[in-house]
């Protein structure tokens, strides 16, 4: 994947259409995420956000019965072109999931290279230095460094869905989707969560699918509204809070449905 | 709440109506019934143990495990040959049956809902209950026959034939318990998915599935029918893949027929060994999945 500095549109979906077996959830979607930026996804439940997440690194056609048409084009490239891997896809754009997912049978630690260690080999050394790196941006270093080799697992679900991210991070992508990353989250997690997609916007394009539009509000640069499959409104996130330019936007974030 | 007084209500709370004595009955009742089910099924366990000790304790000695059997009217004699070649027997059952039950099962586990999974996993149930003397006769028709000698092979084959179905369920209902989250966890870090499958999902599942193996393995250890057909007996000890080969389970049966008082007393010794060699492996196999959720936990 060549980055193309001049283009600082990130992500580009045309027409995607997303399906599971005879169900039809995206029904057309255009966007154009930028890069650097936070882009928040909100919208009822059932509207395909997640769905639409699960498109842009190809974890979408895992489901059963699950299939797409139209494309995505990460700087300029067409991820479900016939020549492009999807195991690279997922590798360059990371994902972080609703409920933190460490793998139980691992220790801290191996958590953290877990996508390293199963792709390549790797010195001893070289990996202390990614498990250290990637838990300080996480936040969770101080917490965990006496315990590394502690199954991960143990942790509280906060301190779990950091671990994911420093796992995700460990794979050195260039876009970290979120889906809902905080939603089982107690408040103090979540805002350390949230400072943590701050920390990260500088180096990562990050879209983050959320039910909380306060937190949309917080951290997004952008934002989209998707409403039964079809997006609605992109736009500013402060703009879209503001001054809406749909009915239905506008019903949505001042709590008339949804 | 107020009534119509404007007084506050209080919530009666002590006293015993009818359906209080009803709901004491009823569960009295039901205790009773599914705690004494609950003995009846251990009974059966317990007295088979009780008995096989009351009657063969006292020929398990070192004679028992150390030497060969002894012709009729000879004292002494034991059933080494027939605990190495039981052992044999199971081993080349093992090689036979978990690769294939186990190769067969992770197919069935990652793809679980193809139409050729279900068909698979309905011959495999087919094959779990058929009668082991079917195994026998069959094994016999492919190995004995064509090689014209009963073999420790064909023992082997017989029984890793009935291994096979249930490692293959077993590895098949392990690995769908294993969360997609955890699949896709891996996944999403670029982890190709044969990768994922080896390292993540069977990492996950594997004290599952050893658990499996290891009750496929306890199950045949017992197995007497399939081998009256295929690794027959043998007074000797062997090691020959292709000669017949003495086990405990038709050492057992043959000292039991027999007309002679210390056969029977070898064969309620070597029914003890046996039972006691399953019950270990039983036991091994519980501390070993115990561990796992202390693990987890």
């Amino acid at each position: 994947m060549t980055a193309t500095f001049e283009n600082t549109t990130g992500i580009v979906t045309e027409d995607l259409k997303a399906y599971f077996g005879n169900v039809q959830v995206l029904k057309g979607i255009n966007i154009s995420i930028p890069k650097y930026k936070v882009t928040a996804f909100i919208g009822p439940s059932g509207c395909g956000k997640t769905t639409f997440l699960r498109t842009l690194n190809r974890m979408h056609e895992l489901a059963r019965d699950a299939r797409i048409t139209g494309r995505v084009l990460v700087d300029g490239t067409d991820i479900y072109a016939s020549n492009v891997d999807p195991v690279l896809v997922r590798k360059k754009i990371g994902m972080v999931f609703q409920k933190p997912n460490p793998f139980p049978t691992m220790s801290i630690y191996d958590n953290v290279v877990a996508g390293l260690k199963l792709t390549g080999r790797h010195k001893r050394k070289e990996l202390d230095e990614v498990v250290e790196r990637t838990l300080v941006q996480a936040a969770l270093w101080d917490e965990v460094k006496d315990s590394l080799k502690k199954s991960g697992a143990s942790l509280s679900g906060g301190q779990q869905q950091r671990l994911c991210i420093a796992r995700t991070l460990a794979v050195d992508p260039e876009v970290i989707l979120m889906d809902e990353p905080a939603s089982a989250l107690d408040p103090v997690s979540t805002a350390k969560i949230e400072e943590l997609v701050f920390q990260l916007k500088d180096k990562y394009t990050i879209v983050i699918v959320t039910h909380n539009m306060q937190q949309a509000a917080r951290i997004s640069d952008n934002t989209a509204f998707f409403y039964i499959g079809e997006l609605i409104e992109f736009s500013g996130t402060r703009d879209m809070f503001t001054r809406p330019k749909k009915k239905q936007t506008e019903d949505y974030i001042t709590g008339r449905f949804g | 709440m107020a009534d119509n007084n404007g007084q506050v209500r209080r919530m009666v709370l002590v006293g015993r109506d009818f359906s209080y004595w009803r709901r004491k009955i009823s569960s009295g009742f039901f205790t009773a019934l599914f705690s004494s089910s609950i003995i009846v099924v251990l009974l059966p366990l317990v007295l088979i143990v009780g008995y096989l000790f009351y009657k063969g304790a006292a020929s398990v000695n070192m004679n028992f495990f150390l030497h060969r059997p002894a012709p009729v009217g000879e004292a002494g004699g034991g059933m080494a040959n027939a605990i190495i070649g039981s052992v044999y027997v199971v081993g080349i059952a093992a090689l036979i049956g978990i690769p294939i039950g186990l190769f067969g099962g992770i197919f069935l586990g990652e793809f679980p809902h193809t139409k050729f999974s279900n068909v698979v996993r309905f011959v495999a149930d087919v094959l779990n209950g058929t009668p082991s003397i079917v195994m026998g006769v069959f094994a016999y028709t492919v190995v004995v026959l064509p090689m014209k000698s009963f073999s420790v092979l064909a023992g082997g084959f017989a029984l890793g034939v009935m291994m096979m179905p249930t490692v293959l369920r077993t590895t098949d209902e392990i690995l769908q318990t294993v969360p997609t989250s955890i699949r896709e966890a891996s996944l999403a870090l670029g982890v190709p998915y044969w990768r994922t499958v080896l390292s993540v999902v069977l990492r996950s599942a594997k004290s599952g599935i050893i658990t499996g193996i290891l009750l496929a393995g306890a199950r045949v250890l017992g197995e007497t029918a399939p081998l009256l057909f295929t690794s027959f007996n043998n007074a000797f000890f062997s090691y020959s893949l292709t000669q017949p080969i003495s086990t405990l389970p038709v050492q057992i049966f043959n000292y039991a027929i027999s007309p002679y008082r210390d056969w029977h007393r070898q064969a309620w010794a070597g029914a003890l060994v046996l039972v006691l060699a399953i019950l270990i492996v039983n036991l091994g196999m519980r501390a070993f999945s115990r561990q796992k959720y202390e693990h987890s936990a």
